[in-house]
């Protein structure tokens, strides 16, 4: 399509001297060839060249193998539970993600830039830290941990902890693709409405959700795939009991660790495919959102 | 916008009523509940924990050789990635912005691939490309080369996961560049160096800083594709979130809350740079 676009006499100069090389800035040969180069060769040796290892992996193992090894009962196990712990970590953050983007683009309050600053800490503390408050909070002796123990209830190295780590690390996602929508809006079209008579779920469910779906659903994306893939914190705070609290992860982690590569290749490529899915959606959701601007 | 009449016109404005909800309170109040729950509290329950025993008890907890290690390792080897990833990601950014080239949607779209691929599966991708067993590695070995389960592994986990950092923020900074103060540049005789040292790297510095301490703060809490890649040799080639991991792993958390610490210290600072780089930036854009 792009090529088409291009002038003739632009197509006649990358035909006879620089091949596909057409520099909407200057057409000359030399450092721009080199650039390209060596940008084309850096992404390739760091991302791609990996990523065919890992499918040549999975090929030289053989899919017999790899399916065999993927149908496990604990390498089921494990997917089923990486599902369920990212289906409950996406709900509740989407639930209260749109409801911390309304407070912050649409509310003034004292303490609000620190509230602003802390929201996003999970983006840049390590894991394996994350994971440790859990256990320091929920703990048998933490202050919140005493307490449930005391009802019964088992939070750390057991499910609801899991999930309340994958919380943790995928929280700020959903709000920071949404705030930015909600404040370039405004509020006109929900005044309108509610001048027109609309209720405050009207107002919600018609103008406000409508606005916000693009910057929504790339939120969601990017939760949903941080929370399939997350390690760390899902680690210190489950203790990987095989069967019971081990993730996809820690799944290959072991596999890995105990020289199982069949298994190990094959669950990273199955996640590695889940994670291209989510990437190709999002892309599809910035085409959406530049087309309409444009 | 006055003080107190600005926030009681926010708090009891129209704007803020969802759900029929009577009160902006009950939104406000569930946010801040929940943040402060999942992210504050925990934080608190660390540091109430990690100050409690006194300053000396957590000096001794950091002060072992090995921690030491570990932290020193974590922030070099955070430091190297940076430097490669500032030259590189600025590079890729401009190539993407300011020239065509066959595969140039595929390179930019799989820019964002670290932020999706699992560190675990990152780890585990070098491994079988660099490690021994593969041809690459054993070839690098030859040439005495040691990547994986060495420091030039880990820098290299490092570049891959943070990646998209520096190149998504200098992007966007880049393209929205008015080209004709480089024209003017130009016409006045200006050089090419001189256009892009004078006119170019100002403009993008915030960015580029930006992106920078991204990705600092994202290498000193890597963990997933560290461990696998690094082999945690404590005293060589450990890192700090490891070396947190193996003392909660043999039941001594008393000896990984020195490193959380410093950790998340260093986590605060980077956000605080953050927020100073995005004033400069919007004072700048204002």
């Amino acid at each position: 399509m792009r090529e088409k676009q291009v002038p003739n006499e632009e197509r006649a100069a990358a035909k006879s001297g620089e091949k596909g090389l057409v520099s909407p800035v200057r057409r000359t040969i030399g450092p721009e060839k080199l650039m390209i180069g060596a940008v084309v060769v850096w992404f390739s040796v760091l991302v791609l060249l990996p990523l065919g290892a890992m499918v040549r992996g999975v090929i030289e193992t053989g899919f017999g193998e790899s399916i065999r090894s993927l149908g496990s009962p604990i390498a089921l196990h494990a997917f089923w539970l990486t599902l369920g712990i990212t289906v409950a970590a996406v709900v509740l953050n989407t639930f209260f993600g749109v409801i911390i983007a309304l407070v912050l683009a649409r509310q003034r309050f004292l303490g609000k830039l620190l509230f602003n600053g802390i929201l996003d800490l999970p983006f840049s503390l390590s894991p394996v830290v994350a994971g440790f408050m859990f256990i320091v909070l929920f703990g048998p002796h933490g202050w919140l941990g005493r307490w449930f123990e005391a009802g019964g209830i088992r939070i750390i190295f057991a499910v609801p902890g899991m999930v309340l780590a994958t919380i943790f690390v995928t929280l700020p996602f959903v709000t920071r693709e949404v705030v930015p929508i909600l404040q370039e809006t405004g509020t006109e079209q929900e005044d309108a409405a509610r001048t027109l008579g609309a209720n405050g779920w009207q107002t919600f469910w018609r103008i406000t959700v409508p606005s916000i779906r693009w910057g929504l659903g790339y939120g969601v994306c990017l939760t949903t795939s941080r929370a399939l893939g997350e390690f760390g914190a899902v680690l210190i705070v489950s203790g990987s009991v095989i069967g019971k609290t081990q993730t996809a992860t820690s799944y290959i982690h072991q596999e890995f660790t105990d020289f199982h590569y069949a298994g190990a290749f094959a669950a990273s490529l199955v996640l590695a495919v889940a994670s291209f899915l989510m990437l190709m959606t999002m892309e599809i959701i910035k085409r959406r959102v530049t087309a309409r601007m444009e | 916008m006055t003080g107190r009449g600005a926030k009681n016109n926010d708090a009891r404005g129209s704007a803020t009523r969802y759900g029929g909800l009577r009160s902006p309170y009950v939104l406000r109040g569930i946010a801040l509940g929940y943040v402060g729950l999942m992210v504050a509290l925990p934080i608190l329950a660390l540091s109430v924990r990690a100050f409690g025993d006194g300053l000396g008890t957590l000096w001794e907890s950091v002060r072992r050789p090995d921690a030491l290690y570990s932290l020193e390792l974590t922030v070099l080897m955070a430091l190297a990635m940076v430097v490669v990833n500032v030259v590189m990601g600025t590079l890729t950014a401009w190539v993407l912005v300011r020239y065509r080239f066959p595969g140039q949607s595929l390179v930019n779209m799989l820019i964002d691939l670290p932020f999706a691929v699992p560190t675990v599966v990152t780890g585990l991708m070098l491994v079988i490309l660099y490690g021994p067993q593969s041809s690459v590695g054993r070839f690098l070995t030859s040439r005495g080369v040691e990547v994986i389960y060495a420091k030039p592994g880990i820098v290299l986990a490092l570049l891959f996961v943070s990646l998209p950092f520096v190149v998504r923020s200098v992007q966007p900074v880049l393209m929205g560049l008015d080209k004709e103060m480089e024209e003017a540049a130009a016409t006045l005789g200006a050089n090419r160096w001189v256009v892009f040292r004078k006119v170019i790297v100002p403009s993008i510095l915030p960015a580029v800083l930006t992106g920078a301490a991204l990705s600092f703060s994202r290498a000193i809490g890597e963990f997933g594709s560290v461990v696998i890649v690094a082999g945690n040799i404590p005293m060589r080639t450990q890192v700090a979130s490891v070396f947190i991991y193996g003392e909660i792993e043999s039941d001594n958390p008393q000896g990984a809350l020195g490193v959380s610490v410093v950790l998340l210290a260093g986590s605060l600072l980077v956000l605080i740079l953050l927020n100073l780089l995005q004033r400069i930036g919007r004072s700048r854009d204002a």
